[in-house]
Protein backbone atom coordinates (compact mmCIF):
# COMPACT_ATOMS: atom_id res chain seq x y z
CA UNK A 1 0.00 0.00 0.00
CA UNK A 2 1.36 3.42 -0.86
CA UNK A 3 2.22 5.99 1.81
CA UNK A 4 -0.52 8.20 0.36
CA UNK A 5 -3.23 5.62 0.90
CA UNK A 6 -1.92 4.64 4.33
CA UNK A 7 -2.04 8.25 5.50
CA UNK A 8 -5.50 8.80 4.02
CA UNK A 9 -6.89 5.76 5.83
CA UNK A 10 -5.24 6.84 9.08
CA UNK A 11 -6.70 10.34 8.86
CA UNK A 12 -10.11 8.87 8.00
CA UNK A 13 -9.92 6.52 11.00
CA UNK A 14 -8.88 9.33 13.33
CA UNK A 15 -11.69 11.62 12.20
CA UNK A 16 -14.21 8.77 12.47
CA UNK A 17 -13.07 7.93 16.00
CA UNK A 18 -13.30 11.58 16.91
CA UNK A 19 -16.83 11.76 15.43
CA UNK A 20 -17.92 8.64 17.31
CA UNK A 21 -16.48 10.12 20.49
CA UNK A 22 -18.54 13.27 20.01
CA UNK A 23 -22.03 11.80 20.19
CA UNK A 24 -23.51 15.24 20.76
CA UNK A 25 -22.20 16.31 17.35
CA UNK A 26 -24.01 13.45 15.61
CA UNK A 27 -27.24 14.09 17.48
CA UNK A 28 -27.05 17.81 16.68
CA UNK A 29 -26.32 17.04 13.03
CA UNK A 30 -29.54 15.00 12.86
CA UNK A 31 -31.79 17.05 15.10
CA UNK A 32 -31.10 20.30 13.26
CA UNK A 33 -32.49 19.22 9.84
CA UNK A 34 -35.23 17.15 11.47
CA UNK A 35 -36.53 20.22 13.28
CA UNK A 36 -36.67 22.02 9.96
CA UNK A 37 -38.36 19.06 8.30
CA UNK A 38 -40.91 18.20 10.96
CA UNK A 39 -41.64 21.59 12.51
CA UNK A 40 -40.71 24.38 10.15
CA UNK A 41 -41.94 22.62 7.02
CA UNK A 42 -45.24 21.66 8.68
CA UNK A 43 -45.91 25.31 9.44
CA UNK A 44 -44.87 26.52 6.01
CA UNK A 45 -46.70 23.88 4.01
CA UNK A 46 -49.90 25.91 3.81
CA UNK A 47 -48.21 29.26 3.30
CA UNK A 48 -45.89 28.32 0.46
CA UNK A 49 -47.34 27.08 -2.81
CA UNK A 50 -45.01 25.17 -5.13
CA UNK A 51 -45.46 24.77 -8.86
CA UNK A 52 -44.18 21.81 -10.80
CA UNK A 53 -40.55 22.49 -11.71
CA UNK A 54 -37.77 20.06 -12.62
CA UNK A 55 -36.79 17.58 -11.33
CA UNK A 56 -40.31 17.17 -9.92
CA UNK A 57 -42.92 15.77 -12.29
CA UNK A 58 -45.90 16.29 -10.06
CA UNK A 59 -47.01 18.49 -7.20
CA UNK A 60 -44.95 17.91 -4.10
CA UNK A 61 -45.37 18.87 -0.49
CA UNK A 62 -43.07 21.42 1.09
CA UNK A 63 -41.43 18.69 3.19
CA UNK A 64 -40.36 16.92 0.04
CA UNK A 65 -39.04 20.17 -1.43
CA UNK A 66 -36.72 20.99 1.44
CA UNK A 67 -35.15 17.54 1.86
CA UNK A 68 -32.26 18.24 -0.60
CA UNK A 69 -31.66 21.62 1.04
CA UNK A 70 -31.45 19.95 4.42
CA UNK A 71 -28.99 17.39 3.04
CA UNK A 72 -26.90 20.38 1.91
CA UNK A 73 -27.37 21.99 5.31
CA UNK A 74 -25.91 18.90 7.00
CA UNK A 75 -22.88 19.10 4.73
CA UNK A 76 -22.54 22.85 5.21
CA UNK A 77 -22.53 22.50 8.99
CA UNK A 78 -20.18 19.54 8.77
CA UNK A 79 -17.79 21.53 6.58
CA UNK A 80 -17.78 24.27 9.19
CA UNK A 81 -17.36 21.70 11.96
CA UNK A 82 -14.30 20.35 10.15
CA UNK A 83 -13.04 23.90 9.89
CA UNK A 84 -13.61 24.39 13.61
CA UNK A 85 -11.71 21.20 14.39
CA UNK A 86 -8.82 22.40 12.22
CA UNK A 87 -8.63 25.68 14.12
CA UNK A 88 -8.75 23.64 17.33
CA UNK A 89 -6.04 21.29 16.01
CA UNK A 90 -3.89 24.27 15.20
CA UNK A 91 -4.33 25.82 18.62
CA UNK A 92 -3.72 22.46 20.29
CA UNK A 93 -0.69 21.69 18.14
CA UNK A 94 -1.76 18.47 16.42
CA UNK A 95 -1.88 20.28 13.08
CA UNK A 96 1.89 20.72 13.42
CA UNK A 97 2.31 16.98 13.62
CA UNK A 98 0.25 16.45 10.50
CA UNK A 99 1.90 19.15 8.42
CA UNK A 100 5.46 18.21 9.38
CA UNK A 101 5.03 14.66 8.12
CA UNK A 102 6.88 13.77 4.90
CA UNK A 103 3.89 13.89 2.56
CA UNK A 104 2.85 16.74 0.29
CA UNK A 105 0.78 19.29 2.13
CA UNK A 106 -1.96 19.27 -0.53
CA UNK A 107 -2.43 15.56 0.00
CA UNK A 108 -2.65 15.91 3.79
CA UNK A 109 -5.26 18.66 3.46
CA UNK A 110 -7.19 16.70 0.84
CA UNK A 111 -7.16 13.66 3.14
CA UNK A 112 -8.59 15.77 5.97
CA UNK A 113 -11.21 17.05 3.57
CA UNK A 114 -12.15 13.58 2.33
CA UNK A 115 -12.47 12.29 5.88
CA UNK A 116 -14.87 15.14 6.66
CA UNK A 117 -16.89 14.40 3.52
CA UNK A 118 -17.20 10.72 4.43
CA UNK A 119 -18.62 11.69 7.82
CA UNK A 120 -21.03 14.18 6.28
CA UNK A 121 -22.33 11.56 3.83
CA UNK A 122 -22.97 9.17 6.70
CA UNK A 123 -24.97 11.90 8.43
CA UNK A 124 -26.98 12.64 5.27
CA UNK A 125 -27.94 9.00 4.81
CA UNK A 126 -28.94 8.76 8.47
CA UNK A 127 -31.16 11.83 7.93
CA UNK A 128 -32.69 10.38 4.74
CA UNK A 129 -33.45 7.15 6.60
CA UNK A 130 -35.25 9.03 9.38
CA UNK A 131 -37.10 11.14 6.79
CA UNK A 132 -38.24 7.90 5.13
CA UNK A 133 -39.59 6.71 8.47
CA UNK A 134 -41.70 9.87 8.55
CA UNK A 135 -43.06 9.09 5.09
CA UNK A 136 -40.76 11.16 2.89
CA UNK A 137 -39.62 8.45 0.54
CA UNK A 138 -37.60 9.23 -2.59
CA UNK A 139 -37.09 7.09 -5.72
CA UNK A 140 -34.86 4.16 -4.76
CA UNK A 141 -32.32 4.93 -7.49
CA UNK A 142 -32.07 8.46 -6.08
CA UNK A 143 -30.60 7.06 -2.87
CA UNK A 144 -27.75 5.56 -4.90
CA UNK A 145 -27.21 8.30 -7.43
CA UNK A 146 -27.11 11.03 -4.82
CA UNK A 147 -23.84 9.58 -3.52
CA UNK A 148 -21.54 11.13 -6.18
CA UNK A 149 -23.44 14.41 -5.86
CA UNK A 150 -22.89 14.35 -2.09
CA UNK A 151 -19.19 13.71 -2.64
CA UNK A 152 -18.87 16.79 -4.86
CA UNK A 153 -21.05 19.04 -2.70
CA UNK A 154 -19.32 17.76 0.45
CA UNK A 155 -15.89 18.46 -1.01
CA UNK A 156 -16.98 21.96 -2.01
CA UNK A 157 -18.42 22.87 1.37
CA UNK A 158 -15.53 21.16 3.17
CA UNK A 159 -13.00 23.07 1.05
CA UNK A 160 -14.78 26.29 2.03
CA UNK A 161 -14.34 25.28 5.68
CA UNK A 162 -10.69 24.47 5.04
CA UNK A 163 -10.10 27.85 3.44
CA UNK A 164 -11.83 29.59 6.34
CA UNK A 165 -9.77 27.66 8.89
CA UNK A 166 -6.59 29.03 7.34
CA UNK A 167 -7.90 32.56 7.85
CA UNK A 168 -9.44 32.26 11.30
CA UNK A 169 -6.81 32.81 13.95
CA UNK A 170 -8.61 31.73 17.08
CA UNK A 171 -11.51 29.57 18.14
CA UNK A 172 -13.24 32.66 19.55
CA UNK A 173 -13.51 34.11 16.07
CA UNK A 174 -15.46 31.13 14.89
CA UNK A 175 -18.80 32.49 16.07
CA UNK A 176 -18.48 35.06 13.29
CA UNK A 177 -18.43 32.25 10.77
CA UNK A 178 -21.91 31.24 11.86
CA UNK A 179 -23.27 34.73 11.29
CA UNK A 180 -21.37 35.65 8.17
CA UNK A 181 -21.01 32.35 6.32
CA UNK A 182 -23.43 29.61 7.36
CA UNK A 183 -26.61 31.62 7.79
CA UNK A 184 -26.27 33.80 4.66
CA UNK A 185 -25.29 30.79 2.56
CA UNK A 186 -28.22 28.76 3.79
CA UNK A 187 -30.95 31.41 3.68
CA UNK A 188 -29.77 32.99 0.42
CA UNK A 189 -30.12 29.75 -1.48
CA UNK A 190 -32.73 27.48 -3.00
CA UNK A 191 -32.65 25.24 0.09
CA UNK A 192 -35.87 26.58 1.62
CA UNK A 193 -37.66 28.17 -1.31
CA UNK A 194 -37.37 27.95 -5.09
CA UNK A 195 -35.50 30.77 -6.78
CA UNK A 196 -38.55 31.85 -8.80
CA UNK A 197 -40.30 32.48 -5.49
CA UNK A 198 -37.42 34.66 -4.38
CA UNK A 199 -37.56 36.59 -7.68
CA UNK A 200 -41.17 37.54 -6.97
CA UNK A 201 -40.01 39.29 -3.80
CA UNK A 202 -36.71 40.79 -4.93
CA UNK A 203 -34.68 40.49 -8.10
CA UNK A 204 -31.53 41.41 -6.18
CA UNK A 205 -32.03 38.63 -3.63
CA UNK A 206 -32.76 36.24 -6.48
CA UNK A 207 -29.49 37.19 -8.17
CA UNK A 208 -27.55 36.73 -4.95
CA UNK A 209 -29.13 33.31 -4.47
CA UNK A 210 -28.29 32.39 -8.06
CA UNK A 211 -24.56 33.01 -7.59
CA UNK A 212 -24.41 31.36 -4.16
CA UNK A 213 -22.41 28.12 -4.56
CA UNK A 214 -24.61 26.53 -1.91
CA UNK A 215 -27.64 26.96 -4.22
CA UNK A 216 -25.86 24.93 -6.89
CA UNK A 217 -24.76 22.28 -4.41
CA UNK A 218 -28.38 21.92 -3.26
CA UNK A 219 -29.67 21.73 -6.83
CA UNK A 220 -27.05 19.11 -7.66
CA UNK A 221 -28.31 17.03 -4.74
CA UNK A 222 -31.97 17.70 -5.60
CA UNK A 223 -31.66 16.44 -9.17
CA UNK A 224 -29.48 13.48 -8.14
CA UNK A 225 -32.13 12.40 -5.63
CA UNK A 226 -34.46 12.03 -8.61
CA UNK A 227 -31.82 10.23 -10.69
CA UNK A 228 -31.08 13.26 -12.87
CA UNK A 229 -27.99 15.35 -13.47
CA UNK A 230 -28.18 19.13 -13.37
CA UNK A 231 -25.11 19.93 -15.45
CA UNK A 232 -25.26 23.63 -14.72
CA UNK A 233 -25.27 22.96 -10.96
CA UNK A 234 -22.48 20.41 -11.42
CA UNK A 235 -20.35 22.93 -13.29
CA UNK A 236 -20.80 25.73 -10.73
CA UNK A 237 -20.29 23.42 -7.77
CA UNK A 238 -17.10 22.00 -9.30
CA UNK A 239 -15.88 25.52 -10.06
CA UNK A 240 -16.55 26.59 -6.46
CA UNK A 241 -14.65 23.49 -5.28
CA UNK A 242 -11.63 24.47 -7.39
CA UNK A 243 -11.70 28.05 -6.08
CA UNK A 244 -12.14 27.07 -2.40
CA UNK A 245 -9.45 24.40 -2.63
CA UNK A 246 -7.02 26.84 -4.24
CA UNK A 247 -7.76 29.32 -1.45
CA UNK A 248 -7.19 26.64 1.20
CA UNK A 249 -3.86 25.58 -0.33
CA UNK A 250 -2.82 29.20 -0.52
CA UNK A 251 -3.83 29.76 3.09
CA UNK A 252 -1.87 26.72 4.27
CA UNK A 253 1.20 27.46 2.14
CA UNK A 254 4.15 27.41 4.58
CA UNK A 255 5.68 30.40 2.81
CA UNK A 256 2.56 32.52 3.36
CA UNK A 257 -0.31 32.09 5.72
CA UNK A 258 -1.38 29.70 8.43
CA UNK A 259 0.98 29.33 11.37
CA UNK A 260 3.27 32.07 10.23
CA UNK A 261 0.99 34.59 11.86
CA UNK A 262 0.86 32.56 15.04
CA UNK A 263 4.57 32.96 15.71
CA UNK B 1 30.62 22.03 7.98
CA UNK B 2 32.54 19.11 9.45
CA UNK B 3 32.50 15.64 7.91
CA UNK B 4 30.17 14.28 10.58
CA UNK B 5 27.88 17.33 10.55
CA UNK B 6 27.00 16.26 7.01
CA UNK B 7 25.09 13.40 8.61
CA UNK B 8 23.73 15.55 11.45
CA UNK B 9 22.18 18.98 11.35
CA UNK B 10 23.55 22.10 9.69
CA UNK B 11 22.07 25.58 9.53
CA UNK B 12 23.66 28.34 7.56
CA UNK B 13 22.65 32.01 7.42
CA UNK B 14 19.05 31.38 8.52
CA UNK B 15 17.04 34.56 8.99
CA UNK B 16 13.31 35.04 9.49
CA UNK B 17 10.99 37.96 10.20
CA UNK B 18 7.33 38.34 11.12
CA UNK B 19 6.50 41.33 9.00
CA UNK B 20 9.06 43.96 9.93
CA UNK B 21 9.98 42.25 13.22
CA UNK B 22 13.09 40.13 12.94
CA UNK B 23 12.88 36.78 14.77
CA UNK B 24 16.08 35.16 13.54
CA UNK B 25 19.13 36.94 12.23
CA UNK B 26 21.77 35.02 10.30
CA UNK B 27 21.68 31.90 12.48
CA UNK B 28 24.40 29.39 11.64
CA UNK B 29 25.54 26.34 13.54
CA UNK B 30 25.97 22.62 12.96
CA UNK B 31 25.53 19.55 15.12
CA UNK B 32 27.67 16.52 14.39
CA UNK B 33 26.04 13.15 13.91
CA UNK B 34 25.40 11.45 17.25
CA UNK B 35 25.87 14.64 19.28
CA UNK B 36 23.52 16.18 21.85
CA UNK B 37 23.20 19.91 21.28
CA UNK B 38 21.32 22.11 23.70
CA UNK B 39 19.81 25.22 22.15
CA UNK B 40 19.67 27.50 25.13
CA UNK B 41 17.81 30.76 25.03
CA UNK B 42 15.41 32.83 27.11
CA UNK B 43 11.73 33.05 26.15
CA UNK B 44 11.31 34.88 22.87
CA UNK B 45 14.86 34.11 21.71
CA UNK B 46 13.56 32.60 18.45
CA UNK B 47 13.85 28.90 19.36
CA UNK B 48 10.31 27.97 18.32
CA UNK B 49 10.62 29.91 15.07
CA UNK B 50 13.80 27.98 14.34
CA UNK B 51 11.95 24.71 15.02
CA UNK B 52 9.09 25.76 12.73
CA UNK B 53 11.63 26.38 9.97
CA UNK B 54 13.42 23.06 10.56
CA UNK B 55 10.10 21.18 10.40
CA UNK B 56 8.94 23.21 7.40
CA UNK B 57 5.89 24.64 9.09
CA UNK B 58 7.36 27.91 7.85
CA UNK B 59 9.51 28.41 4.81
CA UNK B 60 12.23 31.00 5.16
CA UNK B 61 13.57 33.13 2.36
CA UNK B 62 17.20 33.13 3.36
CA UNK B 63 19.74 30.60 4.55
CA UNK B 64 19.87 26.84 4.26
CA UNK B 65 18.98 23.92 6.53
CA UNK B 66 20.45 20.47 5.98
CA UNK B 67 19.04 17.46 7.78
CA UNK B 68 21.26 14.37 7.71
CA UNK B 69 23.00 15.91 4.72
CA UNK B 70 19.77 16.63 2.83
CA UNK B 71 18.79 20.16 1.87
CA UNK B 72 15.37 20.81 3.39
CA UNK B 73 14.38 23.35 0.74
CA UNK B 74 15.41 21.16 -2.20
CA UNK B 75 14.14 17.81 -0.87
CA UNK B 76 11.61 18.56 1.87
CA UNK B 77 9.96 15.12 1.94
CA UNK B 78 13.23 13.26 2.11
CA UNK B 79 14.56 15.58 4.82
CA UNK B 80 11.35 15.47 6.90
CA UNK B 81 11.38 11.65 6.77
CA UNK B 82 14.67 11.75 8.69
CA UNK B 83 13.45 14.04 11.46
CA UNK B 84 11.76 13.13 14.72
CA UNK B 85 10.07 16.04 16.49
CA UNK B 86 8.61 16.84 19.87
CA UNK B 87 6.91 20.20 19.69
CA UNK B 88 6.60 22.53 22.65
CA UNK B 89 2.81 22.24 22.48
CA UNK B 90 1.52 18.73 23.21
CA UNK B 91 0.32 17.12 19.99
CA UNK B 92 -1.33 13.95 21.28
CA UNK B 93 -5.02 13.23 20.85
CA UNK B 94 -6.19 13.00 24.46
CA UNK B 95 -9.21 10.83 23.66
CA UNK B 96 -7.21 8.12 21.90
CA UNK B 97 -5.02 5.48 23.50
CA UNK B 98 -1.24 5.72 23.43
CA UNK B 99 -1.18 2.92 20.85
CA UNK B 100 -3.68 4.63 18.55
CA UNK B 101 -1.83 7.91 18.73
CA UNK B 102 1.37 6.18 17.69
CA UNK B 103 -0.36 4.16 14.98
CA UNK B 104 -1.71 7.39 13.51
CA UNK B 105 1.75 8.93 13.48
CA UNK B 106 3.30 5.79 11.94
CA UNK B 107 0.74 5.97 9.12
CA UNK B 108 1.70 9.58 8.41
CA UNK B 109 5.16 8.18 7.75
CA UNK B 110 3.81 5.43 5.51
CA UNK B 111 4.14 2.67 8.12
CA UNK B 112 1.32 0.24 8.73
CA UNK B 113 0.45 -3.31 9.79
CA UNK B 114 2.90 -5.57 11.59
CA UNK B 115 5.87 -3.40 10.79
CA UNK B 116 4.24 -0.38 12.45
CA UNK B 117 3.09 -2.47 15.43
CA UNK B 118 6.60 -3.85 15.97
CA UNK B 119 8.18 -0.40 15.77
CA UNK B 120 5.59 1.10 18.13
CA UNK B 121 6.12 -1.67 20.64
CA UNK B 122 9.92 -1.29 20.49
CA UNK B 123 9.67 2.46 20.79
CA UNK B 124 7.40 2.31 23.84
CA UNK B 125 9.65 -0.27 25.48
CA UNK B 126 12.65 2.03 25.03
CA UNK B 127 10.84 4.72 27.00
CA UNK B 128 9.47 2.27 29.60
CA UNK B 129 5.97 2.97 28.37
CA UNK B 130 5.10 -0.53 27.11
CA UNK B 131 2.54 -1.17 29.83
CA UNK B 132 0.66 2.02 29.08
CA UNK B 133 0.01 1.32 25.40
CA UNK B 134 -3.70 0.70 25.93
CA UNK B 135 -4.30 3.67 28.21
CA UNK B 136 -6.06 6.79 27.01
CA UNK B 137 -3.67 9.73 26.84
CA UNK B 138 -6.04 11.80 28.98
CA UNK B 139 -5.36 9.39 31.85
CA UNK B 140 -1.56 9.85 31.69
CA UNK B 141 0.35 12.40 33.74
CA UNK B 142 2.42 15.13 32.08
CA UNK B 143 5.68 13.18 32.25
CA UNK B 144 4.19 10.08 30.64
CA UNK B 145 2.56 12.14 27.92
CA UNK B 146 5.95 13.61 27.05
CA UNK B 147 7.53 10.17 27.08
CA UNK B 148 4.78 9.02 24.71
CA UNK B 149 5.69 11.87 22.37
CA UNK B 150 9.37 10.95 22.55
CA UNK B 151 8.51 7.31 21.83
CA UNK B 152 6.42 8.50 18.90
CA UNK B 153 9.25 10.54 17.38
CA UNK B 154 11.42 7.40 17.25
CA UNK B 155 9.00 5.10 15.39
CA UNK B 156 10.32 5.84 11.90
CA UNK B 157 14.02 5.61 12.93
CA UNK B 158 14.92 9.27 12.46
CA UNK B 159 18.54 10.33 12.23
CA UNK B 160 17.98 13.78 13.72
CA UNK B 161 15.58 14.53 16.57
CA UNK B 162 14.35 17.98 17.51
CA UNK B 163 12.79 18.65 20.90
CA UNK B 164 11.34 22.08 21.59
CA UNK B 165 11.29 22.68 25.35
CA UNK B 166 9.95 19.17 25.98
CA UNK B 167 10.04 19.51 29.78
CA UNK B 168 7.85 22.60 30.03
CA UNK B 169 5.29 22.21 32.82
CA UNK B 170 6.83 19.04 34.27
CA UNK B 171 8.01 18.51 37.82
CA UNK B 172 11.73 18.23 38.62
CA UNK B 173 11.78 14.42 38.74
CA UNK B 174 10.03 14.06 35.37
CA UNK B 175 12.31 16.66 33.84
CA UNK B 176 15.38 14.81 35.04
CA UNK B 177 14.06 11.47 33.81
CA UNK B 178 13.22 12.78 30.35
CA UNK B 179 16.48 14.67 29.96
CA UNK B 180 18.34 11.50 30.99
CA UNK B 181 16.35 9.34 28.53
CA UNK B 182 17.20 11.55 25.58
CA UNK B 183 20.86 11.78 26.52
CA UNK B 184 20.95 7.96 26.62
CA UNK B 185 19.26 7.76 23.19
CA UNK B 186 21.96 10.01 21.84
CA UNK B 187 24.77 7.96 23.42
CA UNK B 188 23.39 4.48 22.74
CA UNK B 189 21.73 4.92 19.34
CA UNK B 190 23.86 7.62 17.77
CA UNK B 191 20.94 10.01 17.33
CA UNK B 192 21.67 13.65 16.58
CA UNK B 193 19.71 15.68 19.12
CA UNK B 194 18.77 19.35 19.15
CA UNK B 195 17.18 20.13 22.51
CA UNK B 196 15.72 23.61 22.92
CA UNK B 197 15.42 24.85 26.48
CA UNK B 198 15.66 27.89 28.67
CA UNK B 199 16.70 25.82 31.70
CA UNK B 200 20.45 25.50 32.19
CA UNK B 201 20.18 22.47 34.48
CA UNK B 202 19.11 20.37 31.48
CA UNK B 203 22.51 20.85 29.85
CA UNK B 204 25.27 18.33 30.65
CA UNK B 205 28.94 19.29 30.68
CA UNK B 206 29.73 17.22 27.58
CA UNK B 207 26.90 18.63 25.46
CA UNK B 208 27.36 21.03 22.62
CA UNK B 209 25.75 24.34 23.56
CA UNK B 210 24.31 26.97 21.24
CA UNK B 211 23.11 30.11 23.01
CA UNK B 212 20.39 31.95 21.11
CA UNK B 213 19.28 35.40 22.18
CA UNK B 214 17.12 37.90 20.30
CA UNK B 215 17.37 35.77 17.20
CA UNK B 216 21.17 35.65 17.16
CA UNK B 217 23.72 32.99 18.08
CA UNK B 218 25.79 34.32 21.00
CA UNK B 219 27.83 31.18 21.60
CA UNK B 220 28.43 27.82 19.94
CA UNK B 221 30.85 25.51 21.77
CA UNK B 222 31.02 22.76 24.37
CA UNK B 223 28.91 23.51 27.46
CA UNK B 224 32.01 23.46 29.69
CA UNK B 225 33.78 25.84 27.37
CA UNK B 226 30.88 28.31 27.35
CA UNK B 227 30.60 28.19 31.15
CA UNK B 228 34.34 28.67 31.71
CA UNK B 229 35.17 28.76 35.40
CA UNK B 230 31.64 29.92 36.38
CA UNK B 231 28.45 27.94 36.78
CA UNK B 232 26.66 27.73 33.43
CA UNK B 233 23.61 29.58 34.78
CA UNK B 234 25.80 32.54 35.70
CA UNK B 235 27.58 32.59 32.36
CA UNK B 236 24.23 32.36 30.51
CA UNK B 237 22.72 35.23 32.50
CA UNK B 238 25.79 37.38 31.98
CA UNK B 239 25.74 36.66 28.26
CA UNK B 240 22.06 37.45 27.74
CA UNK B 241 22.05 40.43 30.08
CA UNK B 242 24.99 41.93 28.18
CA UNK B 243 22.80 42.16 25.08
CA UNK B 244 20.11 44.74 25.81
CA UNK B 245 16.56 43.91 24.68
Amino acid sequence: MSAYLISLLAILERETLRFIGQRGRFVAALVRPLVWLLVFAAGFRAALGLSITPPYETYITYEVYIVPGLCGMIQLFNGMQTSLSLVYDREMGSMRLLLSSPLPRWWLLLSKLMAGVAISIFQVYAFLAIAAVFGIVLPWEGYLLVLPALVISGLTLGALGLALSSIIRQLENFAGVMNFVIFPMFFLSSALYPLWRMAESSELLHDICAVNPFTHAVELIRFALYAQVNFMALFWTALALAVFMALALWGYDPARGFMRRKG
Amino acid sequence: MTESAAGGLALSGVSYAYGSKSALDDVSFSVDRGRFCALLGPNGAGKSTLFALMTRLFVGRSGSIRIAGIDLAANPRSALARIGVVFQQPTLDLELTVQRNLTYFAALHGLTGKDAARRIDASLQRLDMGERAKERVRELNGGHRRRTEIARMLIHDPEVVLLDEPTVGLDAASRKAITGHVHRLCRDDGLTVLWATHLVDEVEAGDQLVVLHQGRVLADAGAGEVAGDRPLAEAFLAMTAATPA
